[in-house]
């Protein structure tokens, strides 16, 4: 154990002794939490975009579109088919009528308050009465729900921060359209606070659909009704539809954006990472070259190798550690809960969401400054532990 | 010039120390050019977009039709060159996954107002001749190994054809065109479309119309807007430079964040330069006081000590970005979803400068310290 105790007085010796190099340290630092903040805040992104996608839509809910449509936004479903849909077998029934709501998916072109001068695609979804009692999630926070057969609106939570012009008492006016709002709702966070609604046969008129609809949200009788569901619908010579679980839906929307960021961000935070390491290893390099004379006194003394090379080892990781610390928490003050929205591109329209650097984020955040501060502190330490005596010493 | 032997060789002093800092500076530049990249290709090719072609949407949105009969009302104004017009089919390909944009066009007019797509005129005459006919980017074409000739189907999503799910193509011919832009589109006959579709007969996604002065594009967005007031389908005219910046907009301010995340790299990887001029020149400092002390100016030491800090930025900046270009030459990486992956000169142009500029402010302390060096304290304190 005589090694160990000789490698606490060399580390202690060496952290004493930071201050006096503190310029070249700080670089390190620097870097090394350079890197922690942009990998943590890129991530922030994707972990918050795909938080708001996978909290959305439930098990308990199977969403109906015409079969080859991607998206909401491209399926259609004719009124006739919806009636026989809302016969099948499953799906949980309120006295004669099933809990089911067929629905219209429209944009609405309205500012951001981040760009003004430029309009948005804020969805709009028609709903029919049955498609609130459908929603458990779904609650009024302000103002009051619409009336069916009017030209009311209510707005989700995220839609109100985002948008302009869309507080309750406001009319929103699209085209020949006038949308009086009259209610804000909240529904647990998911992409449904970003959407405006009202009543689908109103929409079906300012959009010109007939009698269509786009899509129909039903709630199941229990999650394993799925099957009897989709079976009996798809066994149905008249239908020509896909039946999907709703919570998957959106969780199979959110994949390629999420990929695309965290692509983005790990491949950034790695080549940041690749340089930070250099930083570190330069500041090592000066902190053993400064000391070489300290360091050979410490040899000639007795102190064997191992202690240097650990102690060295120990400096970097400290200043990893340092790094880390001081990444993490800027990325979470100035991030955590940062309010934007941007478009998912299989609907083309808005989805509000806030990042979230997350406890999971901030740890990955640390190990890899950890990893920096080891991986820069190596050679210099091999370095170190290797100086010949003779030569060290006789060094100005 | 006759010092350069002398800055070389202290550059080399400690060729660890060098050859890190070169390292991380060519990092800074290769992360630089990629961010910058990155960036481009969030924009859309608005550099590419015509300052005198209007775009013509409907005024509730972008995805409700407009019909057909405006084209020959909007073609009859004064001022108008050219009316074509797009609707946008979202038809798959094998897999979702797999997605590019499809569109049906009216092939003539819709080449004459995109010149920038260059079409050889036998493909151009074949794609009149066929009304299955689908011409598709360079780019797109390499994506999936389609040669003219290949038969293409594409599951349909907003418009179901009379039978069964999958609309037919065949290849007649590819478009190419310069850096910016987007060679990824896969384009096809709305004749053939608008006879075979069970819904949406004689509507069309949205104009483009290219004008003969671009000075009057407000003047002209104005008129066609009216023209239109009251119908059953009302317009919205912007420039097509303004309706690619909203479309970018609407994903979000990828621009300021790729600014900053370079400007956090710019500024990290500074200080490692900074750092270690400073380190070089206080190591050297009783060799700057041997040098005045033989003659040197205090303005030749500071051109000593620039020359070695621009040297080590520029030679590890010019091979980084060097590198981000080359990378950027292998096209996107992603597989389609970042079209337009370019790295334009003008970006180039500014990593120089900045260059420039890190070098200078990487050296600038420590050469003036060894500018103003008095050579007694500086021989008494070695």
């Amino acid at each position: 154990m005589n090694w160990l105790s000789q490698t606490f007085s060399v580390l202690a010796l060496n952290i004493r002794t930071i201050p006096n190099r503190l310029s070249s340290s700080a670089v390190a630092i620097v870097g090394i939490a350079g890197v922690v903040v942009v990998f943590v805040s890129v991530l922030s992104i994707a972990a918050g975009f795909s938080a708001a996608m996978q909290g959305s839509g439930s098990p308990n809910r199977a969403l109906v579109m015409r079969s080859g449509a991607d998206s909401e936004m491209t399926s259609g479903l004719p009124g006739p088919d919806v009636e026989i849909i809302k016969q099948a077998p499953g799906l949980r029934r309120v006295g004669q009528s099933a809990l089911a709501s067929a629905e219209l998916y429209v944009i609405l072109d309205l500012p951001k308050r981040s760009t003004p001068d430029a309009p948005a695609n804020v969805p709009m979804r028609g709903i029919e009465p049955a498609g609130i009692p459908l929603r458990e999630e779904v609650s009024i926070v302000d103002g009051r729900m619409f009336q069916f057969g009017t030209n009311e609106v209510i707005v989700g939570r995220g839609a109100r921060g985002q948008f302009v012009g869309t507080e309750v008492g406001n009319t929103i006016v699209s085209g020949q359209n006038r949308w009086q709002v009259v209610g804000v709702f909240e529904a647990d966070g998911g992409v449904a606070e970003t959407e405006i609604w009202g009543d689908v046969r109103t929409l079906q008129g300012a959009y010109r659909r007939e009698a269509g609809y786009q899509s129909l949200l039903a709630r199941l009788d229990s999650p394993e009704s799925l099957d009897t569901f989709r079976d009996w619908l798809t066994a149905n010579p008249q239908l020509n539809v896909s039946i999907k679980r709703e919570n998957e839906y959106y969780a199979s929307q959110s994949q390629a954006l999420t990929r695309l960021i965290r692509t983005i961000g790990f491949g950034i935070a790695g080549l940041m990472g690749i340089g930070a390491v250099f930083g570190a290893i330069l500041t090592m390099y000066t902190a053993v070259s400064t000391r070489s004379r300290e360091i050979a006194t410490l040899r000639a003394l007795g102190f064997n190798t191992t202690s240097v090379l650990v102690s060295v080892l120990a400096e970097s990781l400290v200043l990893g550690a340092i790094g880390g610390v001081i990444g993490g928490g800027a990325a979470y003050l100035a991030f955590n809960g940062y309010q934007t929205s941007t478009m998912n591109f299989q609907t083309f329209s808005q989805v509000a969401f806030a990042f979230r650097v997350t406890l999971g984020l901030l740890a990955w955040g640390l190990l890899y400054a950890l990893m920096m501060g080891l991986i820069g502190g190596l050679f210099p330490a091999i370095r170190a532990a290797r100086l010949p005596i003779p030569t060290a010493l006789r060094e100005l | 010039m006759k010092f350069l032997p002398i800055v070389w060789k202290n550059i080399w002093r400690k060729k660890f120390r060098t050859i890190f800092t070169l390292l991380s500076i060519f990092i800074a530049f290769l992360l630089f050019g990629i961010l910058m990249t990155i960036r481009m290709a969030f924009s859309f090719g608005v550099d590419v977009a015509g300052l005198d072609r209007l775009v013509i949407i409907h005024k509730v949105t972008l995805i409700m039709p407009l019909p057909l009969s405006y084209q020959n009302r909007l073609q009859q104004i004064r001022g108008v060159d050219i009316v074509t017009h797009q609707s946008w089919f979202g038809g798959i390909y094998q897999d979702p996954a797999n997605f590019f944009a499809n569109m049906a066009v009216e092939p003539e007019s819709f080449l004459k107002i995109y010149q920038e797509f260059k079409v050889p005129p036998d493909q151009v005459a074949a794609w009149l001749a066929d009304r299955q006919g689908a011409i598709v980017g360079r780019d797109l074409a390499e994506r999936f190994g389609w040669k003219i000739g290949d038969r293409v189907p594409l599951t349909a999503t907003i418009y179901q054809p009379k039978q069964g799910q999958t609309w037919e193509f065949n290849i007649v011919g590819f478009y190419d065109g310069g850096d910016g832009v987007d060679k990824t589109n896969f384009f096809f006959r709305y004749d053939y479309l608008d006879e075979n579709r069970t819904g949406g007969k004689g509507t069309i996604g949205w104009y483009v119309v290219k004008i003969a002065d671009p000075s009057q594009a407000v003047a002209l967005s104005r008129t066609f807007d009216e023209m239109f007031a009251n119908s059953a389908a009302e317009t919205k005219t912007t420039t097509e430079k303004g309706f690619v910046e909203g479309f970018a907009k609407q994903i979000g301010d990828i621009s300021t964040i790729m600014i900053a995340i370079a400007s956090t790299v710019l500024f990290m990887f500074g200080l490692v330069a900074a750092s270690t001029m400073a380190q070089s020149v206080r190591e050297r400092t009783s060799e700057f006081a041997v040098l005045k002390t033989l003659g040197f100016s205090g303005a030749s030491v500071l051109t000593l000590v620039l020359a070695e800090s621009l040297f080590i930025v520029l030679t590890g900046g010019l091979l980084g970005l060097g590198l981000a270009w080359l990378f950027v030459q292998g096209g996107d990486p992603t597989g389609g979803m970042l079209p337009i992956f370019i790295l334009p000169a003008r970006e180039l142009a500014i990593g120089v400068g900045l260059m420039v500029l890190m070098g200078l402010l990487a050296g600038v302390m420590p050469a003036m310290g060894a500018m103003r060096l008095r050579i007694t304290d500086a021989l008494r304190r070695a």
